[in-house]
């Protein structure tokens, strides 16, 4: 079985999103990490091959030169084989240009199954791995806690409202993972020594046929306008003494103060 | 000269980090409290490779440099220092078979300790010999086909927990150095028992206890080096040694600082948070200075001894220095917290607690300057 994984590099969530001089995220500082529900579904593929006994885990990502180390991570874990579409300088891209980027890095790539995370901890958008399953023409099954296969078929439980949907689908096709799927595990010494000999494939947009223009500001359907950082929230207000009078008070000051009721 | 990690290094400290922070930070208050020793941790970090640092690969370890092993243990001790002492010390045990064990000694032993069946404990000080490692009076007279070893050790890390026990003796000579060989022995060796266990100021989830050794008979191929060898095999042991107690000291410093910064970020007094007043910011400045000092000196110490260069004098002053500073730094973290930094609600007096030993294990402060001087004097 040849798994393929969708992986995204996101900001540690640790970290303290500044914006520089141009208004952008500022870059320096920040730690970047795999996208924690792409790590889930890294986990979740290693399982697979791990219980058939065979297969082979291939880790795809989109993005600038440092999303190897990231990459190497998941070759660390126990993946196979790692894919990085270089997209370095890159500007202005949307989740709409780069699920084109994705679909055609994937013709390089056999696969009997993709999984992805359901969303990334920094935008959150979801849309992803979704597009790309609409490009590629095969099913998807979104924000899953649990995957079965069987024969060329797969039957995966996904969160919905109040309650789970179990649903089967044919293979190929892909599985967003949400928390729960599979926790993952840490990459040994030894994993971490050997993921610096795996295999990594590398493609510029060129390399794939893509013109820059059209999977960055030209081709995007969203643009962003600007960035700012949420106003930071001001100290609340205790209101003490005995409680049926400071009750009264807080009613008091929620009518004149904060006018809210 | 280049201070830049590798991308293997970035990533085995991020692992070791993120482990630390999830599997061993939040346990390491309870075990200090009970005296626990958590076997399942040693498993779990073993599963990971971090039992096998100093084992060659073909025996199924990892075999990295001094260097990445520091780095390894200061992440492991800004979450618990006892839990980094005592994986210090097993991989120096099997770092030392490694290095002067026989092929069959290496394949006997090796693996299982890599994978963690079998955990390492070093045997040196005695009742009466401790800085004077020359001075120890354990004996092993050869008698045929075996060594009988009788004496005791003290104070030994992971005593009674340990399978595999690397033991200094004397085999007698005319030299005192000379007269000293290393063993190999096995928990479960007839007329080889536990004493008491140590109860300690600190360190407590690494237990430091008695062996005794009564009549103990050991099959002569179990002798690590060749007899007379032991002591150098010792001061070997002890200069890795050194270098992993100066990257624990570092870890727990770091820990104790980073405790303290958030904590006077957050505690208000005189209506602004303490960390406002240079009397605080001070402290801070000078202790967050010691530390990367501290961690440039046991770095470089780990660089030089990786080289096979003459390391002694410089393992010696990142031992010393690293561990005073460690001191120093868990005591202003204390300060700086006040109350809150007495109370066990805090981990910041566990780090004090657990500092001090520091400043004695792997040869005395007092001994590490006697080297420096020694060095300095040309005697």
């Amino acid at each position: 079985m040849k798994i393929l994984v969708l992986m995204k590099q996101t900001f540690d969530t640790e970290t303290k999103i500044s914006l520089d001089a141009n208004g952008k995220i500022d870059e320096a500082g920040v730690n970047f990490v795999v996208n924690p529900y792409c790590e889930f579904a890294v986990e979740e593929a290693l399982r697979i091959k791990e219980r058939l006994g065979a297969g082979e885990v291939t880790v795809l990502s989109v993005g600038p030169e440092r999303a190897e180390t990231s990459i190497r991570q998941c070759l660390a874990m126990g993946a196979d084989k790692g894919v990085l579409v270089n997209t370095g300088g890159l500007e202005g891209g949307d989740e709409f240009t780069t699920a084109q980027i994705v679909a055609k890095a994937i013709e390089k790539v056999e696969y009997d199954i993709i999984l992805a995370g359901f969303q990334a901890v920094d935008d959150g958008s979801a849309q992803v791995a979704p597009r790309v399953a609409e490009l590629l023409g095969i099913p998807q099954v979104t924000v899953i806690t649990k995957l079965e296969l069987e024969d060329g078929k797969a039957i995966a439980t996904r969160e919905i409202d109040d309650g789970v949907e179990i649903i089967e689908v044919a293979l190929p096709a892909i599985f967003t993972a949400q928390q729960g799927l599979a926790e993952p595990r840490y990459p040994s010494m030894k994993g971490i020594m050997q993921a610096k000999k795996k295999p990594m494939e590398r493609y510029s947009l060129a390399d794939l046929g893509l013109d820059a223009g059209l999977v960055g500001t030209d081709g995007a359907k969203v643009k962003i306008v600007e960035l700012s950082l949420p106003t930071p929230r001001k100290g609340g207000k205790i209101v003490e003494g005995e409680p049926a009078e400071a009750a009264q008070k807080v009613v008091q000051l929620l009518r004149s103060e904060a006018k809210v009721i | 000269m280049d201070f830049e990690l590798t991308q293997e290094q970035e990533a085995m400290k991020r692992m070791v980090k993120q482990f630390t922070r999830l599997e061993i930070a939040p346990y390491a208050a309870e075990w200090d409290e009970k005296g626990e020793f958590s076997r399942a941790t040693f498993n779990y970090m073993s599963e990971l490779g971090l039992a096998g640092m100093s084992i060659p690969e073909e025996y199924g370890g990892t075999e990295l440099d001094n260097l990445t092993i520091a780095l390894v243990l200061e992440e492991i001790a800004q979450g618990c220092a006892a839990t980094a002492t005592y994986l210090a010390v097993h991989n120096m045990v099997a770092g030392v078979i490694h290095k002067f064990g026989t092929v069959e000694q290496k394949l006997k032993w090796l693996p299982v300790m890599g994978s963690g069946k079998k955990l390492g404990a070093f045997c040196l000080t005695e009742p009466n010999a401790g800085s004077d490692a020359a001075g120890i009076q354990t004996t092993a007279r050869a008698e045929g086909d075996y060594y009988v070893i009788n004496g005791s050790k003290i104070y030994i890390t992971s005593g009674g927990e340990a399978e595999v026990y690397v033991v200094v003796v004397k085999t007698g000579g005319k030299k005192k150095s000379a007269a000293i060989s290393t063993f190999i022995v096995e928990k479960g060796t007839p007329g080889f028992t536990f004493g008491k266990t140590e109860r300690k100021m600190g360190l407590n989830a690494s237990p430091n206890r008695e062996l005794v050794f009564q009549d103990c008979r050991i099959p002569k191929e179990n002798i690590l080096g060749s007899p007379g060898q032991g002591f150098k095999i010792a001061m070997t042991a002890l200069e890795s040694g050194r270098i992993n107690i100066g990257s624990i000291a570092v870890g727990l410093a770091q820990a104790a600082l980073d405790t303290a910064v958030q904590y006077a970020k957050e505690r208000r007094q005189f209506g602004r948070p303490i960390a406002g007043f240079q009397g605080i910011q001070f402290m801070m400045a000078d202790m967050a200075t010691d530390i990367e000092a501290a961690r440039g000196l046991v770095q470089r110490a780990a660089f030089l001894l990786d080289r096979r260069k003459y390391a002694r004098t410089m393992v010696a002053m990142a031992k010393k220095f690293a561990t005073d500073a460690a001191m120093r730094i868990t005591t202003d973290a204390v300060q700086i917290m006040g109350g809150c930094g007495y109370i066990k609600e805090y981990p910041v007096e566990r780090y004090m607690r657990a500092a001090k030993v520091l400043q004695i294990l792997e040869g005395t402060n007092q001994i590490q300057r006697l080297i420096i001087a020694k060095d300095l004097l040309g005697w």
